[in-house]
This record gives C-alpha cells, sequence and structure tokens, in this order.
C-alpha cells in the first residue's frame, strides 16, 4: 500500500478513485505517564511519554485507514491529512483521512 | 500554597527550565544544519527532474511543556495583553522539533519531502482550558521523495 500526502503518486498513473477513507483511534493516557507530564510541568520540556502515546495512537488509526482501503481494493491512498483534537479531559483523538486509488506503475517503485 | 514555596518553585523552574530550553535550541540548530540535503517544502510538484527510487508518507511529532515559571509570566502577560514570548518559544520548539523528527523518520537521505503540513494541538490537562496553554504538540507530515544517489542535474 502506497501512501503519500499529495494528489498523486510520482511515476504512477491512478485508474480509479475509491472515494475517502478514514481510520481514527481515542486513547487515554495511564496514570503512570500523567504523573511524570505532571513533574515535567515544573521544569518544562519534552514529555516522551505523551509523544509515544500520539505516535502510537497515529500508526494505529493509519493502519485503520489502510484496512479500509484494503477492503475496498485500492493499492494505494493518496492526499492523506491527519488531524488531531482532545475530546475528554486526559483523551485525544487521531484521525487520519484520506482517497483510495487504485494505481498503474509506469515504472515500478 | 505558601509564598516561599511558589517563590522556590518559580526559581527551579526558571533555571533548570531555561537550560533545558538553550540546550535544545542548539540542538535544534545543529540539526537543521545537518539535515539541509534533505529539504522540506510545501509545495506539491516535485521541483526537479531527477529520477525517482521511492517514496514514502513520512512523519514526526514533539510534545513540548511548559516551565512554571514561564506559565507564572505568561499569566502576568495575559493582564497586559502583547506579545507572549514564553508561548512563542514553546510552539517553535515544538514545530522545528516535529520538521526534524519526521525528516529523521526517512528511509533515505538523498530526496525531498513535499507537502509538507505543520499542525498543533494542545494537549494535556489544560486542553480543554481555553485561558492557559500546557503542553503543545506539533506534528509534522509529509511525502518524501527518494532519487538516485549519483544522478546529475
Amino acid at each position: 500500500m502506497l501512501l503519500t500526502n499529495i494528489e498523486y503518486i510520482p511515476g504512477k498513473k491512478i485508474t480509479k478513485h475509491l472515494g475517502l477513507v478514514s481510520g481514527s483511534t481515542i486513547r487515554a493516557k495511564n496514570v503512570g505517564a500523567d504523573i511524570l507530564a505532571g513533574l515535567k510541568n515544573l521544569v518544562g520540556g519534552e514529555l516522551k511519554g505523551y509523544t509515544d502515546l500520539l505516535n502510537q495512537s497515529r500508526e494505529e488509526s493509519v493502519e485503520r485507514m489502510k484496512q479500509q482501503a484494503q477492503a475496498l481494493g485500492a493499492n494505494a491512498i493518496i492526499n492523506i491529512r491527519f488531524s488531531t483534537s482532545s475530546v475528554a479531559q486526559g483523551a485525544a483523538e487521531l484521525y487520519a483521512y484520506g482517497t483510495a486509488v487504485v494505481v498503474e506503475s509506469d515504472t515500478e517503485l | 500554597m505558601s509564598l516561599g514555596l511558589f517563590v522556590f518553585l518559580t526559581l527551579v523552574a526558571y533555571g533548570i527550565g531555561t537550560f533545558v530550553e538553550k540546550r535544545h535550541y542548539k540542538s535544534i540548530k545543529k540539526r537543521e544544519v545537518e539535515t539541509l540535503d534533505l529539504p522540506a517544502v510545501n509545495i506539491k510538484r516535485i521541483p526537479t527532474n531527477k529520477q525517482i527510487t521511492g517514496i514514502q508518507m513520512v512523519s514526526g511529532s514533539a510534545v513540548i511543556s511548559l516551565d512554571y515559571f514561564k506559565r507564572v509570566v505568561a499569566s502576568l502577560k495575559m493582564l497586559l495583553g502583547g506579545r507572549v514570548r514564553t508561548y512563542e518559544s514553546l510552539i517553535d520548539r515544538a514545530r522545528r522539533e516535529a520538521i526534524l523528527r519526521m525528516k529523521q523518520s526517512c528511509k533515505y537521505d538523498t530526496g525531498i519531502i513535499v507537502n509538507v503540513r505543520v499542525e498543533t494541538s494542545s494537549i494535556g490537562k489544560s486542553a480543554n482550558n481555553k485561558n492557559q496553554i500546557g503542553s503543545i504538540e506539533a506534528i509534522a507530515y509529509g511525502t518524501a521523495v527518494y532519487f538516485a544517489k549519483n544522478d546529475a542535474n
């Protein structure tokens, strides 16, 4: 599965558009990371626990988007966008969406 | 909270926070120079005729939080209005770090990252509180386009 966030795939030709596919996850942080972050809030700097958590969640939402695209018979997703929103205190939603397409190769990448 | 503890916490936060920020900026500047061969641009077209050997969707993110001293300064600044410098450096650090991590997640180091988007969101306890910023998440993502290594042009 090829992923891009531009409207085409370099070196390939889009033969069919299959519509929007998306994936989302809502993750809450665990208490341990929360306490550490609370301490880190005093001196500032990077909150590694949160960075890792958000990265994992984002990967998961991309994975779900890919599964949806595969079910439609696509072999690539173009024009992907990410967005984050905080739905409740201590929980964040990570959302990824894009257009599922079928591509044919001019040249093999 | 007693005044003594407040002053103590503020001073500790100022000392460590300033040190951490300086060190972070130093590392950001160094890595920005190191990764000049892999430019990140926000145009969609690939600005070269080189032969493309691969594409990859890349992303990087960073969560940076404000120290206690800066939070106090910012809340005072909120009364007076004007530029809130302490927040500016927070967001700047998060964005630049995210872009650097995006570059570091690339498989090869010759190419270009096109259509880069940078987004920020506010997370943590104060995420739903409009009056203050707690920690900021910046995410940068784009499409890395790799070129053949010894291609003239």
